[in-house]
């Protein structure tokens, strides 16, 4: 296990979404700047959108919407619980993004017109632009990252933010998954992308790696911004997709809606008028599915063949292609009978729900230095596009911050302490194996944690992962890659007491299903309409407090604000 | 140490007669997100080492020969 020692100006941490788009925006700042990407996988096909994306589902765009009518919709679909300046700074970027994004050679839908081809699947808005043809993502991005002359570097796990005398963020440490040495890089900035935390439930086919989120992308983010001191937010509203049921991939209501799907129930009925990704749809779902009125499908078969085949190409070629080998094995035609969908594991994820490592509109985490974008940050309802976005304002803030740092001295003992901690599963002859460890954690995260929250079982919950912290100081790897699972096993349990604490400490329910609390079933505004935001306390403890929400910069009128209230359908349609 | 030998059934089938790895190409090994594929030291060719497979297709869709092919593995289909 050798160490290998490196210096730059800003290290990004993840090379799917954002990360490229922060490492890029960085150089065009300031071309100058010493600019790393790190990923754990390979930066071409890396990340949520390691196959392409089907669509944008939060595309702004001038004539189709405005940032303060989409800053509305995103309020109102997080209960009001929004610091309206993230996403506002989103919107109204948005387009920019979309024309650069096009200008590199991302090809949108078009009209006759040759106005971007936007559809409705919003309950007030119109936002969703799709990407038949989005197949080609990573590598326009690859290209980018060329031009720019950003250094890569692939198959190193981080673990851990360093940081300096001031508490700012000074650097990196992980090692090599296929020769186990250990990295030490210095930075000014470090630039965390790692999206979602989407191995912290266990999916219903038990499969490790059957997750809705890409399974590389299991919280590691989350958890160093932790350990380094940084605050994480709203951790308790979950992420619970709907999904196609077994395969886990998504349903695809914002493809299918505007071609004329929808989601039914056992009777062939539309139960819910939107299918916009929202905490109460969620709720309406579990409800329609553990009612007696399930399952829930996703209903295609009254289309037109050539829709039904349109909706094929783009499902089958985008994003997740191998939903049509599964289709095919299981019998399934979307011309003939309705898909059975379900609802996914929990985990941590911004793109479709609120919570992660806290930061502003700059970008900005609560320590001096570090910055996150995408999945893995804060900013609400953020998907693809936002996860550019972001990535754009980290670079470009990052090179700006940069320039007058000069680098930190370095920890010793804390790099000293985590390089024996990497190496101590190597280092075991016998133990318990990563893979072992990760399912029982993964599985109590389930049995305990999975809404309607009881917080009885939270408390056994804490009971057990304060075993499993022990347990994993007696995991062995017989080589580098077990060695990855390992370390990923450290992240996944501390995601989940993360989650397990968030939960408790707000007292109410909130976001539908994301936070459905048994013990405590109604909505408290007087007391918890507010963020929860965790921190590190000196002795190690999570730390909680209450975060005011910002001043609205967008005022909504009454009868917008419970809009996503009224999502079930008054009295159910017959099947066409 | 202990030893347990679990059977399992790969997902990710790759043809031998059209892989290209011992020509020096590692295409699927490259993209794999997961790092489940290899190198076999005596076969020269690609293979898949670790049974972890999001069957998102990269290494399917990136070889050059069409030597690589993605199943759903059993647990899910």
């Amino acid at each position: 296990m050798d160490t290998i020692e490196l210096e730059y100006d800003i290290v990004v941490v993840g090379g799917g979404t954002g990360g490229p788009m922060a490492a890029v925006k960085a150089k065009e700042k300031n071309p100058k700047l010493r600019v790393l990407l790190i990923d754990k996988a390979n930066v071409k096909r890396s990340g949520a959108i390691s196959m392409g994306m089907d669509g944008l589902n939060n595309a702004v765009i001038p004539g189709h919407a405005t940032p303060e009518q989409y800053t509305k919709e995103i309020t109102v679909a997080n209960d009001g619980i929004v610091d309206q300046k993230g996403v506002y700074a989103y919107a109204a970027n948005s387009f920019a993004m979309i024309e650069e994004l096009d200008k590199w050679g991302i090809k949108f839908e078009k009209d006759e017109t040759g106005d971007y081809a936007v559809r409705k699947v919003h309950h007030l808005g119109s936002y969703v632009l799709p990407m038949p043809e989005g197949h080609h993502m990573k590598r326009v991005l690859y290209r980018q990252l060329k031009k720019a002359r950003v250094d890569i570097t692939n198959r190193v796990v981080v673990t851990r933010v360093l940081t300096g005398p001031d508490g700012q963020a000074c650097g990196i440490m992980g090692f090599d998954c296929r020769t186990a040495d250990f990295y030490v890089i210095k930075a000014k900035a470090v630039i965390i992308t790692t999206g979602a935390a989407g191995r912290l439930g266990l999916p219903a086919s038990g499969y490790l790696w059957g997750t809705y989120e890409n399974p590389t992308n299991c919280g590691e983010g989350h958890v160093m911004a932790y350990h380094a001191g940084a605050e994480l937010t709203n951790l308790e509203c979950f992420q619970i997709n709907p999904l196609i049921k077994d395969y886990n991939g998504p349903a695809c209501a914002y493809v299918t809606g505007p071609f004329g799907g929808y989601t039914a129930n056992a009777e062939g009925q539309r139960f819910i008028e939107c299918d916009y990704w929202s905490g109460q749809m969620m709720l309406e779902f579990f409800n329609e599915l553990e009612g007696g009125r399930g399952p829930v499908f996703l209903k295609l078969d009254h289309l037109a063949e050539e829709t039904i085949a349109e909706i094929e190409h783009i499902l089958h070629t985008n994003e997740r292609p191998s939903r049509g080998r599964f289709h095919e094995q299981r019998g399934n035609d979307y011309r003939k009978k309705m898909i059975e969908m379900h609802i996914s594991e929990i985990g941590f994820c911004s793109g479709h729900s609120a919570s992660g490592i806290y930061t502003n509109e700059r970008g900005e985490c609560s320590i001096p230095g570090l910055y996150a974008a995408g999945d893995c940050a804060s900013i609400p309802h953020n998907y693809m596009l936002g996860a550019f976005v972001y990535g754009k304002f980290c670079g470009e803030n990052a090179a700006s911050y940069v320039a007058d740092q000069a680098p930190a001295q370095l920890n010793t003992d804390a790099i000293a302490a985590e390089k024996a901690r990497i190496a101590a599963p190597l280092n075991r002859s016998e133990g318990l194996t990563p893979f072992q460890v990760e399912y029982k954690t993964r599985r109590i995260v389930n049995d305990y944690l999975q809404p309607p929250k009881v917080t009885r079982k939270m408390e056994i919950a804490l009971q057990r992962f304060d075993e499993i912290r022990e347990d994993l100081d007696h995991m062995s790897a017989d080589n580098p890659h077990e060695l990855m699972r390992a370390m990923e096993a450290y992240a996944i349990r501390d995601c989940a007491e993360l989650a397990t604490r968030a939960s408790l400490f707000r007292t109410e329910s909130r976001w539908g299903l994301y936070h459905l609390c048994v013990d405590h079933p109604e909505k408290d505004d007087e007391n918890w309409f507010c963020h929860s935001n965790v921190g590190k306390a000196a002795n190690g403890d999570m730390v909680f407090r209450k975060r005011e929400v910002e001043p609205y910069v967008v005022e909504l009128n009454e009868q917008e604000k419970s809009a996503y209230q009224r999502l079930r359908v008054a009295t159910p349609a017959q099947a066409a | 140490m202990s030893i347990a030998v679990t059977r399992t059934q790969a997902p990710v089938v790759v043809d031998q007669s059209k892989c290209i790895a011992d020509k020096g190409c590692t295409v699927c090994v490259d993209v794999c997100p997961l790092d489940v594929l290899a190198i076999d030291m005596v076969s020269n060719k690609a293979f898949m080492k670790f049974d972890e497979c999001w069957y998102c297709m990269p290494c399917e869709k990136d070889c050059p020969t069409g030597a690589v092919h993605v199943n759903i593995p059993y647990l899910v289909r």
